[in-house]
């Protein structure tokens, strides 16, 4: 069994795999770091409190109404000053004579500006004695399952699998061939697919840590939910690693140096990255282009783990992203066969 | 089974884009013979042997591998052949061992990988990591990744180009050791001492033809000449200028030529021609400051038939 030219091969993917310390880094350290930064960019964090200046005490009683607002009260050059070097978002003044109210003085171009304004005037129209027509009360979101980080996650995974996939492979044959190692290896009796199945079965062995690192880490860290069919999501995961290895492997068919196939893997995943909606949902892009993003097998890989995971979907409501996966998986895989050069 | 063509070659040529690598040979190599391909680079000689290993495509003529032929029968011929490339880089970051093991793998029957180790005597590195290895230990491997399917033919293709003296001669004893052993092998090689002494049968190629082809001892009697006498003169002094004419025309010369401040003469009679030689210089009042004498090698024959060395280029 040991002897099995399959088995010969694959403990060989594995022992350059683990003998390879940036490898295991790239593969393994990087997306973990990457997770947790994002998750930590993007936190949902409690509603902030805006600093304003009032120039009268007056003033600075009655913007204290509103909770969300951190009033100092400042003489009316220092608040001047303050709220040109972005100190205070706002300073709330009285209007010169005969005019009177009050001046708000902000910028408009800044979100927090605009917002401070609404909240000082609002507070100060309460306090002047101002009665809201019909009452509202609050009901608030924050569940799993709509955050960033549960966005976040599967767009990871998927942008993980298709990245090892293609890398691990491609750079593998390259080298193979570079070195004439490939050359080599064909003048044994080596049967050719065992060589090309090795590479899917090496990925198979990694998938569960490709994929399930990302996964405990968002599930463990940021509660990120697990509601579809596990079974679906091992097996999307299991397509796609079959569609971008075929995708690798037609990569690497004929290039003969390292930067070519750098080149080539980059041109063939940079517009993924941006397009099939890793950091963004694909859906800003026009609706003319929606056809194109779909087709694409990162788009059907993080579209299928989205609904899996987030809106607990099953094979059935998978079956579109299954399709155009194995469509890439019979294309990729068939091309490759036929346009593979050995040495 | 001795006698028997283990490889028939007849015709062949290729050409690359516009460079005619073979252009018209044929080989005949007998069961259990060592059979030396020698030339220069770029003779045509890997081409060759490439097509002899069914990884190059021949444009014409035929090629007959153990009464077999690569386009009916080459996974049975693959199982047959043991195969050692020029430049090839094994995974550094594999051992030895299981470089071996890979290799093993790919065959159904022949020695394992402790008995492959053994073979090239490199057991104490059974563990080591390729990457690790010396220049001749590599190559060592790369001969032992050859026989683990226990072939009845081997193609060696420059098996000591690159490699120090010492590394070189290791591997001399270990080709003898498969050469005694019986073993059928086709090696090329543009060092002609190689040639000499590991083939039984030696064909010289030049720009993809065959020049000349036999034993060495055949192929060095076939120029007429046993021996070389290489001598330098102090020609410039006192006006003296060497007259060669005077030299070519000794008894038992058969060739006067100059190469770089020498003089390189072919003789058939040493006894006779180095002291004909020290008269003529002492007639013609030229000290001699260098005198060489060796036997004819191929290398003289190379030169004698082309008019280059071997490692001209």
């Amino acid at each position: 069994m040991s002897n099995h030219p399959l088995v010969q091969l694959t403990l060989m993917r594995m022992r350059e795999f683990i003998r390879e310390p940036e490898a295991l880094f790239w593969s393994m350290i990087f997306p973990i770091a990457l997770a947790a930064g994002l998750g930590i960019a993007f936190r949902n964090r409690p509603p902030e409190v805006l600093k304003v200046a009032a120039v009268t005490p007056q003033l600075a009683e009655a913007l204290r109404q509103e909770k969300l607002l951190d009033v100092t009260q400042l003489s009316p050059q220092l608040a001047e000053e303050f709220v040109r070097t972005g100190k205070v978002a706002l300073v709330a003044a009285e209007a010169a004579e005969p005019a009177g109210g009050v001046v708000y003085r902000y910028d408009d171009t800044n979100p927090e500006g605009r917002q401070a304004r609404m909240l000082a005037d609002q507070a100060i129209q309460r306090a002047s004695g101002r009665k809201d027509a019909i009452s509202g009360s609050d009901q608030i979101m924050r569940e799993p399952g709509s955050r960033y980080i549960d966005f976040l996650i599967p767009g990871l995974i998927g942008m993980g699998i298709m990245g090892n996939s293609i890398w691990g492979p491609g750079f593998s044959i390259v080298d193979a061939r570079r070195k004439k190692l490939l050359k080599r290896i064909v003048a044994t009796p080596m049967p050719k697919h065992d060589y090309l199945l090795s590479f899917l079965l090496w990925r198979m062995i990694l998938l569960p840590v490709d994929v399930g690192i990302p996964l405990a880490f968002g599930a463990w860290v940021f509660g990120v939910p697990l509601r579809g069919s596990f079974a679906a999501l091992v097996g999307t995961c299991v397509l796609a690693t079959l569609a971008f290895s075929a995708g690798g492997l037609l990569i690497a068919s004929r290039v003969r140096t390292i930067e070519a196939a750098s080149g080539l893997m980059n041109l063939t995943m940079v517009p993924m990255w941006i397009l099939s909606g890793v950091f963004f949902s694909s859906q800003r892009f026009p609706d003319l282009v929606q056809p194109v993003i779909k087709a694409l097998p990162l788009t059907a890989v993080i579209d299928a783990l989205r609904a899996n995971m987030l809106q607990g979907a099953g094979f059935a409501q998978m079956a579109p992203q299954a399709a155009v996966l194995g469509a890439w998986l019979v294309v990729c895989f068939g091309l490759a066969l036929r346009l593979f050069r050995w040495r | 089974m001795p006698g028997k063509a283990a490889l028939r070659v007849r015709n062949l040529r290729k050409t690359y884009k516009d460079v005619v690598a073979v252009n018209g040979i044929d080989l005949e190599i007998l069961s259990g013979e060592c059979f030396g391909l020698l030339g220069p680079n770029g003779a045509g000689k890997t081409t060759t042997i490439e097509i002899c290993e069914g990884l190059t495509e021949a444009d014409s003529g035929e090629v007959h591998v153990l009464g077999l032929r690569w386009n009916s029968d080459a996974p049975t011929l693959r199982q047959k052949l043991g195969i050692q490339l020029q430049e090839t880089q094994l995974a550094e970051k594999l051992t030895v061992f299981e470089t071996l093991s890979l290799f093993r793998s790919f065959f159904r029957q022949g020695p394992g990988a402790e008995e492959a180790l053994r073979m090239v005597q490199l057991e104490e590195k059974r563990n080591a990591r390729v990457g690790a290895l010396s220049g001749g230990q590599k190559q060592r491997l790369a001969l032992a990744c050859a026989l683990v399917g226990d072939p009845e033919l081997l193609f060696l293709d420059e098996p000591t180009t690159g490699l120090d003296p010492q590394a070189r001669r290791q591997l001399w004893d270990l080709i003898e050791e498969f050469k005694a052993a019986g073993r059928t092998i086709l090696l090329t090689t543009h060092y002609m001492e190689e040639a000499e002494r590991l083939c039984g049968r030696v064909a010289i190629m030049d720009h993809g033809k065959i020049i000349a082809q036999g034993t060495p001892r055949e192929l060095i009697a076939s120029i007429g000449v046993e021996h070389v006498v290489e001598f330098s003169a102090a020609a410039t002094t006192n006006d003296r200028v060497l007259d060669l004419a005077g030299i070519g025309a000794m008894a038992g010369v058969r060739d006067v030529r100059t190469e770089n401040g020498s003089v390189l003469l072919h003789v058939t009679e040493l006894h006779k021609a180095v002291p004909g030689l020290l008269d003529e210089l002492g007639r013609q009042g030229i000290p001699l400051t260098e005198l060489r004498t060796h036997s004819a090698t191929l290398e003289d024959v190379f030169v004698h038939l082309t008019g280059r060395h071997l490692r001209d280029e």
